[in-house]
């Protein structure tokens, strides 16, 4: 009985002492800074700043790789505390959110083929662009869906993609993983939004799809000297330095991809740490 | 030699008897100027010229680009972005024709083969567009023309023919085997070699018969009858199975010291010079349960689907698919407006419930595709990773390496898309390396200033 | 969409051939990637095999042990089935019970069981079976061990006296409150262990042995009915030939050396081969697709180590019958023997095997 207690218990200390001994040995230096940066972060791990998460952030911001701007996510006191953790300063930012410029689902956009086949928009993408007329238009297989670490893409009923922008933290992942690239980081202030990226003519467009913008040029007309909406190859584009704000334009428009909605709350309310 | 690997679909060759049938004039035709890999050429018309049959529409960029010549002659429509094979609008010459069907008076026959130099061969045969007949398109003066270091010994004429329901090569060797064989001299002059192996599947005896009694004299070909196993007419399999060398992962063909050609390249190369006749036509196979009057068709290229169906008898109700090429490897088309172009080797027609359905379920690691496989690759444990989306991890597995062939997802029992999640893994871990050279030399920049500073 | 009449100044004949009906414009055409014709096979019909090929096992076994046997099997087979759909429900996913593998499952389990076995054991078993071996992995596909054996040693461990009560088969009469007695493999266990010889055991002849009126799980004892069934699966190229090939050689190597080193001590190989549960194990078990290694080379050292494993286990380990274990060791050995075993890709020189080549 008292052997096998000697042994063991000198067992334990041995090893007790040489675990000790090994986590002095083999000690990795870390800056503590970047302990107290990754503390800050909001840990959500997105990929939007292009490093591998959260704490391989904070390590480049402290190294100098990065700077603290460099995460699209932190709201502006987060910046703040983090370029104050390394000497550094921050200057304000509007906050943005994801805007998906396509509004082309089953009951308007037309499809080209019955598509079978992964359940994958960039796969699908491989089969001829896609089963969607409209060779602009989102394919609903949910890409960008899979890509946002905070729940901020929904599919509609009618299969195509939308934004949360309460959920949104403008992180840029969705941008990243949609084929299509109909996914734009837009002001969260923004109201008026062209939502279609088809540039074919009015008759193709139309036949594609009856919401799709026909370039007709009604929205840019209505600014004759001071142009906020550009038609350019059949299609337009939204000016967002110099942002529309009549709710009353969405009603120029003949087919209803010029639209209005309210604006986003401001990132500080939407991201939570 | 037999390559391990490989599937035995039904072959459904009900069209082998039919004799080669040429289509009539179309009302219009619509040229892409990409029909081949390697750069697009340069368009030479616009809008409203007139052209004549055979007329170039396009002179080619760089080395590895060939021009594209008009199927007949007529005005030029358009020059825009039109429906294409591949899926997506492209560049393309709309003609107009006039049924006059006048040839172009640019044409410089050479004649006889065996009294010109190499070089002077491969010219013509650039000017006159020809590119692989076999579905790669792959410009021929550039397979015919390997580097100095490369020591090619052996040309090896494809008459293969794996796909199930295409015959077109079959009857080409049938019909046209003085000229293939005229072409396959021409190409051993052009390459500098002094001998050549016909390799043809065994379920077509009777090509090889009139291949080997229209052979000149002064052409050293041996003719050698292969097993009947898809995917017999790759390539890299079928310089193995002729002669046993293998071309390394990542390699080519040059690389152990052949180059492969398809039959009916042979004969657009002998009619490129001898007749200078640029290549505006080709042999393919109508066929399939959902067309009413199979052929085997000489289409001229740019002649659109709809009118091809339609001289076939237009396709039954139920048809589910129509695929240019073959079963295996072919591109799923919905246009009919889509034209048939230099690497269409076959229209297959398939009713709705012959066309597989994929369903993707679990994979239930079953083996079938592992031993399907004929590159070695384990296309279940790839199919895992891409499912998850670990593309990075592919790379480990050679995805690169495989050659699309379907044969593990004609034969996976849970109708896993294989060959789709390895499209996509390709085009991905092709990025992943991009991104890596170019983070490399990024860093290795930041180094050298950080150093200098 | 054809010209007017005349000819092309080749001889092209420019007037349509014959004249055709409208053609149908397809609207619908479905589109996917190549390849776009399939072999034929499916999972359903792969399981649907599996059971004819049990059948003939199946049979001999409720022949041998009556009603019993019968009730072991349709309590397994319900029991997996609904521990299946319950579980989907549970994920909210759809129930897979259509591809049939939850049926195989449940048919292997029973044929695992002593027929005497009590009805809560049977449910507890499917349970185990469906629950533990299949649905926490994710279903078909994902489990690394076989869900009929995890059950099987899981009640063999947990309710031993159960699961080693041996009905003495007396025909189809067989009551189901039947006399018990050992199985061959366990009389020589005993035997031997007791410091006696194996032909002290008393164990049945080998002809008995073959067409099983032994006692054992109702499943495993008729080795002719089994081989007759495995025989058939190899035949629709269901499974591989490596596997029971592999299993059963090394099996008879080892006990047929210990059997000639000590003839007295050990059986002859013969009746490792026909007795105990080496034919079910080696023909149906180890040749479940989900846990075995892909690649044919793996097959091999898989089929061996199983071999190994069992000779060693019944030889020398405290227990008279190892397949069980022997096949769910292996099973964890697996994706080191897929990794081990990978091909060589084609043209792939011999030396640059392992290599990495991402950039």
């Amino acid at each position: 009985m008292l052997v096998p207690t000697v042994v063991l218990s000198g067992i334990g200390l041995l090893s007790g002492l040489g675990l000790a001994l090994a986590a002095r040995a083999f000690a990795v230096e870390t800056d503590p800074r970047q302990e107290k940066i990754a503390e800050a972060l909001p840990g959500a791990n997105c990929g939007g700043c292009g490093y591998a998460g959260c704490g391989d952030f904070a390590g480049a911001v402290v190294r100098g790789d990065a700077k603290p701007d460099d995460c699209p996510v932190c709201d502006q006191e987060t910046r703040r505390l983090v370029a104050s953790i390394v000497g550094l300063t921050v200057q304000d930012r509007a906050p943005q959110v994801a805007l998906i410029l396509c509004q082309g689902g089953d009951d308007v956009a037309a499809k080209k083929y019955r598509y079978n086949g992964l359940a994958s928009c960039a796969s699908a993408a491989l089969l001829g662009g896609g089963d969607k007329l409209c060779g602009a238009g989102c394919l609903g297989l949910g890409d960008c869906q899979r890509a946002c670490a905070f729940g901020a893409v929904e599919m509609t009923p009618s299969g195509v993609a939308r934004i949360i922008p309460a959920r949104c933290t403008a992180c840029g992942q969705c941008v990243a993983a949609c084929p299509k690239d109909l996914i734009k980081l837009v002001p969260a202030e923004a109201t008026i939004h062209v939502l279609c990226s088809n540039h074919d003519r009015g008759p193709a467009a139309k036949k594609a799809c009856t919401v799709a913008c026909l370039g007709c040029k009604k929205c840019e007309k209505s600014f004759a000297e001071d142009p906020r909406i550009k038609v350019a190859d059949f299609l337009a584009y939204i000016d967002y330095e110099h942002a529309p704000v009549d709710p009353a334009l969405a009603a120029l428009c003949p087919t209803g991809a010029l639209v209005y909605r309210a604006a986003a709350a401001p990132a500080a309310e939407r991201t939570s740490s | 030699m037999k390559f391990s690997g490989g599937v035995h679909p039904a072959y459904h060759k009900d069209t082998a008897g039919l004799q080669i049938e040429a289509m009539p004039l179309l009302h219009r035709y619509v040229v892409p100027i990409a029909q081949h890999l390697g750069a697009p050429g340069k368009v030479l018309v616009a809008k409203g010229d007139r052209v004549a049959r055979w007329q170039p529409l396009s002179e080619p960029v760089g080395f590895v680009s060939v021009p594209v010549h008009a199927p007949t002659s007529g005005t030029v429509k358009q020059v825009a972005a039109l429906p294409h094979p591949l899926g997506r609008p492209m560049l393309a010459v709309e003609i107009e024709s006039d049924g006059e069907d006048r040839p172009w008076e640019g044409l410089a026959p050479l004649g006889d083969w065996r009294t010109l130099d190499p070089a002077a061969l491969r010219r013509a045969i650039q000017a006159a567009g020809v590119v692989g007949l076999g579905g790669a398109t792959f410009p021929t003066h550039v397979k015919l023309s390997p580097p100095a270091e490369k020591k090619v010994d052996l040309l090896v004429l494809n008459g293969a023919e794996c796909e199930p329901y295409l015959t077109a090569d079959h009857r080409v060797m049938l019909e046209q085997a003085a000229e293939v064989m005229e072409g396959v001299g021409l190409m051993m002059r052009v390459l500098g070699v002094s001998r050549a192996c016909v390799g043809i599947e065994s379920n077509k005896p009777d090509a090889l018969a009139a291949l080997r009694r229209a052979c000149p004299a002064d052409v050293a070909a041996e003719f050698v009858l292969l097993e009947t196993k898809y995917p017999q007419g790759s390539e890299k399999h079928l310089i193995y199975a002729l002669c046993g060398r293998r071309v390394p992962p990542g390699g080519l063909p040059m690389d152990v010291g052949c180059v492969v050609q398809n039959v009916g390249t042979a004969v657009a190369c002998l009619e490129a010079v001898r007749d200078g006749l640029p290549m505006t036509e080709r042999v393919a196979t109508v066929t399939g349960a959902a067309i009413n009057v199979p052929h085997n068709l000489r289409v001229r290229v740019g002649a659109p689907l709809l009118d091809v169906l339609a001289h076939c008898g237009g396709v039954t109700p139920d048809v589910g698919k129509v695929i240019f090429g073959g079963p295996m490897m072919g591109i799923g088309q919905f246009d009919m407006d889509v034209p048939l172009i230099k690497g269409t080797s076959g229209v297959l027609c398939l009713r709705d419930d012959e066309a597989v359905l994929y369903e993707g379920g679990p994979c239930i690691r079953c083996g079938a595709c592992v031993d399907a496989c004929p590159m070695g690759l384990v296309p279940s444990a790839m199919g895992l990773i891409a499912e998850r989306f670990r593309f990075e991890e592919l790379g480990d597995w050679h995805v690169l390496d495989c050659i699309e062939c379907g044969s593990c997802a004609y034969v996976c029992p849970s109708r896993r898309p294989l060959v789709q999640h390895f499209k996509r893994g390709k085009a991905e871990w092709r990025d992943i390396l991009e991104e890596r050279r170019a983070r490399t030399e990024r860093d290795a920049k930041r180094a050298e200033t950080a150093a200098t500073a | 969409m054809t010209l007017e009449p005349g000819t092309g100044p080749d001889g092209v004949p420019t007037e349509p051939a014959t004249p055709v009906a409208e053609p149908i414009t397809p609207r619908d055409l479905i589109v996917s990637a190549s390849p776009h014709v399939h072999a034929g096979q499916d999972v359903p019909w792969i399981m649907r095999q599996v059971l004819l090929a049990l059948l003939p096992g199946l049979l001999a076994g409720l022949w041998f042990f009556g009603l019993g046997a019968l009730r072991v099997l349709v309590l397994a087979v319900a029991g997996c089935l609904a521990c299946e759909w319950a579980c989907a429900r549970l994920v909210k996913r759809p129930a897979t019970l259509r591809d049939y593998s939850a049926v195989v499952t449940g048919v292997l389990l029973a044929m695992n069981l002593p027929s005497g076995s009590p009805w809560w054991l049977v449910l507890i078993g499917s349970i185990v079976a469906i629950g533990l071996g299949k649905a926490v992995y994710g279903g078909l596909g994902y489990n690394p061990f076989n869900p009929a054996l995890v059950a099987r040693v899981f009640l063999l461990i947990s309710f031993p006296v159960q699961m080693t009560t041996w009905v003495v088969p007396q025909g189809p009469g067989t009551a189901l409150d039947a006399a018990t007695g050992a199985t061959p493999l366990g009389a020589i266990k005993e035997a031997v262990g007791l410091g006696r010889t194996v032909a002290d055991a008393g164990a049945p002849g080998l002809r008995d042995l073959l067409v099983g009126n032994v006692g054992g799980s109702f499943g495993e004892v008729s080795a002719l009915a089994l081989l007759l069934g495995g025989l058939w699966l190899l035949w629709r190229g269901v499974i591989r030939w490596q596997v029971p090939v592999a299993f059963m050689a090394v099996t008879s190597l080892v006990t047929g050396i210990a059997h000639l080193a000590d003839p007295a001590h050990y059986a002859s190989p013969l009746v490792h081969l026909l007795g105990g549960g080496l034919m079910l194990g080696a023909w149906f078990m180890a040749t479940d697709m989900v846990t075995s290694p892909v690649t044919r080379r793996g097959l091999l050292i898989f089929g061996a180590g199983c071999g190994l494993l069992t000779a060693v286990i019944r030889l020398w380990g405290g227990y008279p019958e190892g397949v069980s274990f022997a096949i769910l060791l292996m099973n964890a050995a697996t994706p080191l023997i897929d990794r081990w075993t990978r091909p060589r890709v084609f043209g792939e020189a011999r030396k640059l095997y392992r290599e990495a080549d991402a950039a």
